[in-house]
């Protein structure tokens, strides 16, 4: 649908909602004298927790990717699946479930006092990146899973049957394929952990331990100082720039790494090399399952202590859900083409805070910004998703139009005839997959909302931070379980609806 | 009479020239190696290309800028010809309705009408999967009739099927052609095709369109570039 004036619309709506919000707070932006001491550590914390998180995810990620792509094992399938489960997991809830392992109360402590050794804190530096690898790590496992399973299966039969030796095949095919991956790979890790908010909003803090995000979060709810804030806001939005210019010239198109998993016979993991696969394996499974199975076991405890504002704050939570993915799907159906795709990757070089402020500063001279919390959040989460959703939809649509296209134009098919006889019923998979990512995406999504609520319009992750930060444990976990449940649920409902449809 | 006056096509790194004319009603046979440009003729014929320069007219109307769906012309493709997940019905009566509704009970005799021309009575339910290669190319046929434009443009839509199938296929074709009184060209890599169906045939090689040459003498006497095209083969 290029060029139709829906999509002219759409591409120009997406257009004013980022750059108006950028351009308030340059505007409002009062130099770089307004910044405080600890604003230029923030800026150095972020960049280096960045680096960290990129390099510690990827560094793990090669031994548990090797491991997957030589050992077959039952449930080898189910691992490689719950390693795109992050990606769909409210940060809140992995942090709970985090803090049940790596906490002060929590199962490594324990074990660790029982045998007398020193405890470790979870909070600060080290938090922030424990919660970065949680997350980034199996997202490394996928692009390197993905870039292995692109190595040719003649290639490697070849390899067999030359005979080489674990060197040699380490040269001609497992080091190549590193070498190609990783720095995409590190450079989408190290972009993602940029704009870091939740995670170090919950585990971070402080002076040594704050970045650019949470700066911008503190000096708006805090300070109430805007001038700091939108001075904050634009040195996120250079970061933002130059992270998503170094993105686009080092990543491949699988940027995202949604690879299939094509089965690959390889002989090289036989030996003693099953018990250190096997180790890795074990190793990544447990830091992932186990904080998760946590807050399962706590949030079943905990859901006895709902009370009614958590219960208000889950359905704001499925209403802002609900919204973005409607927005957010309208402008897919829109823009899904190549054009499309860089307009809302462009778009989301802006962080959430960025435009977040920036709203803040549009709406006020006209409403109380507060009041604004929960549609601001479903608007910046669409806008969010979009690119996802694009990215998910588009190769199917482009094939969709080389196929159909020259019919279309024969039969003169008008383009609401096309929409809904054929683009809508022969998308529904890829569109069911991408509305429930979306939907997963803004449910669980603390971000915006932080910076916006007042006590009476709080989002669910927001009413689970809120009870961690009041110490009521056993509630907070309560309520990241049902928002866990909420944000999966959203997912598969609304994936299956697009696969049935399909049958 | 389809006329091509003096086009020049952008074939990607080369280009392909192409002036003749067709007269209406002949079953012409666009005969020449891969990738000559044989479906770009046809692209252009369509509307789904431009030409860099010359023109295209049927009759007095010229064409060269007139989009496709508002052409005298009618087309099947290699595949796609049908939409999977609509029935016959709809898929039929997109030709008469292209803003997709439902096909009234003023378009459904027609739609069976036509289903029963190319020997698919009572399918207008069925989807395309569920039905064999050759009816989905009766299917598309049955189309091409309720279209009802004088000229119908083939682009190897038989090249999947047996050979059997294919000569029931030409048939139904020259069916559906003569009824309509179509100008048809097909395209084609092999000279038993042309034989069996065309009166024409046009030889696609070397950047140029040739002119139509009726049958009998074109391959009595065969041209220095169809020899060459025939060696290729062989």
């Amino acid at each position: 649908m290029a060029r139709s004036p829906f999509a002219i619309i759409a591409g120009l709506t997406l257009a004013a909602l980022t750059l108006g919000p950028v351009a308030v707070v340059l505007i409002r932006a009062g130099g770089l004298s307004a910044l405080a001491p600890g604003d230029w550590l923030a800026l150095r914390f972020t960049v280096w927790q960045a680096l960290l998180s990129a390099v510690l995810s990827v560094a793990l990620a090669v031994p548990v990717a090797r491991a997957l792509v030589r050992q077959r094992f039952p449930g080898r399938a189910v691992l490689v699946t719950l390693m795109g489960a992050p990606f769909i997991l409210p940060v809140i809830v992995a942090v709970m479930g985090l803090i049940a392992v790596f906490g002060r109360a929590g199962l490594v402590n324990d074990v660790l006092g029982g045998l007398g050794l020193p405890l470790v804190d979870i909070y600060g530096l080290h938090g922030v990146l424990l919660a970065h690898v949680f997350f980034n790590l199996p997202l490394a496992v996928r692009m390197l899973l993905t870039g292995w399973q692109a190595v040719p299966g003649e290639r490697l039969r070849l390899a067999t049957s030359l005979g080489l030796s674990r060197a040699a095949l380490w040269r001609v095919i497992d080091g190549p394929v590193i070498l190609r991956v990783a720095p995409g790979a590190l450079v989408v890790i190290f972009v993602i952990c940029l704009t870091s908010f939740a995670v170090a909003l919950t585990l971070g803090g402080g002076p040594r331990a704050t970045t650019v995000e949470l700066a911008i979060y503190q000096a708006m709810r805090f300070d109430f100082d805007l001038g700091r804030a939108a001075t904050l806001g634009l040195i996120q939005l250079a970061l933002g720039l130059g992270a998503g210019i170094l993105a686009l010239k080092v990543t491949q198109t699988d940027g995202f790494g949604l690879g299939r998993d094509r089965a690959l016979v390889r002989r090289d993991g036989a030996g003693w090399r099953r018990w250190t696969d096997g180790m890795w394996i074990a190793l990544a499974g447990l830091f992932l399952l186990v904080p998760l199975g946590a807050v399962v076991l706590r949030g079943l405890q905990g859901l006895m202590l709902l009370r009614a504002d958590t219960i208000v704050a889950a359905g704001h939570s499925v209403a802002v859900a609900g919204a973005s993915t409607v927005l957010c799907m309208i402008w897919a159906v829109a823009l899904a083409n190549r054009r499309g795709e860089l307009l809302a990757l462009a778009a989301i070089t802006v962080s959430p805070l960025v435009l977040g402020t920036g709203l803040f500063l549009m709406l006020r001279p006209f409403v109380n910004p507060f009041t604004m919390a929960l549609p601001v959040t479903a608007l910046v989460n669409a806008l969010m998703g979009l690119p996802f959703a694009l990215r998910i939809i588009t190769p199917q649509a482009e094939a969709l139009k080389t196929d159909y296209g020259r019919l279309r134009a024969s039969l003169g098919l008008t383009g609401w005839a096309w929409l809904r006889l054929i683009w809508v019923p022969r998308l529904r998979r890829p569109l069911g997959f991408a509305a429930g990512l979306v939907a997963a995406l803004a449910m669980g999504d603390l971000g915006v909302i932080a910076l916006f609520a007042d006590p009476d319009r709080a989002t669910l992750p927001l009413q689970v931070y809120r009870l961690m930060g009041s110490y009521q444990m056993e509630a907070a976990a309560g309520a990241a379980l049902l928002l866990l449940a909420l944000s999966l649920g959203a997912f598969v409902m609304l994936d299956r609806g697009g696969r049935l449809a399909e049958a | 009479m389809l006329r091509l006056e003096e086009l020049r096509i952008d074939m990607g790194g080369g280009t392909l020239d192409a002036d003749l004319s067709f007269a209406p009603g002949r079953r012409v046979a666009v005969l020449g190696p891969s990738g000559a440009g044989k479906s770009t003729l046809l692209d252009v014929i369509a509307g789904f290309r431009t030409p860099i320069s010359g023109r295209l007219a049927w009759g007095d109307r010229d064409l060269t800028q007139v989009p496709p769906q508002a052409r005298p012309v009618s087309i099947l493709f290699q595949d796609s010809n049908l939409f999977p997940h609509l029935d016959l019905a709809r898929n039929l009566g997109l030709a008469l309705r292209p803003d997709g509704r439902k096909p009234g009970a003023e378009e459904m005799p027609r739609i069976e009408g036509a289903l029963a021309r190319v020997g698919l009575e009572g399918l207008a339910r069925r989807k395309p999967g569920t039905l064999s290669g050759g009816q989905q190319s009766r299917a598309a046929l049955a189309r091409v009739l309720l279209m009802a434009r004088p000229v119908l443009l083939l682009d190897e839509p038989f090249a999947a099927l047996g050979p059997g199938l294919k000569r029931e296929m030409l048939t139904v074709v020259r069916e559906v052609a003569e009824t309509l009184g179509a100008l048809t060209l097909m395209v084609t890599h092999d000279p038993n095709d042309a034989r069996a169906f065309a009166q024409d045939v046009v030889l696609v090689t070397d950047g140029l369109v040739h002119p139509p040459v009726p049958v009998e003498p074109f391959f009595s006497v065969p041209s220095k570039a169809f020899r060459e095209y025939l060696g290729e083969l062989g």
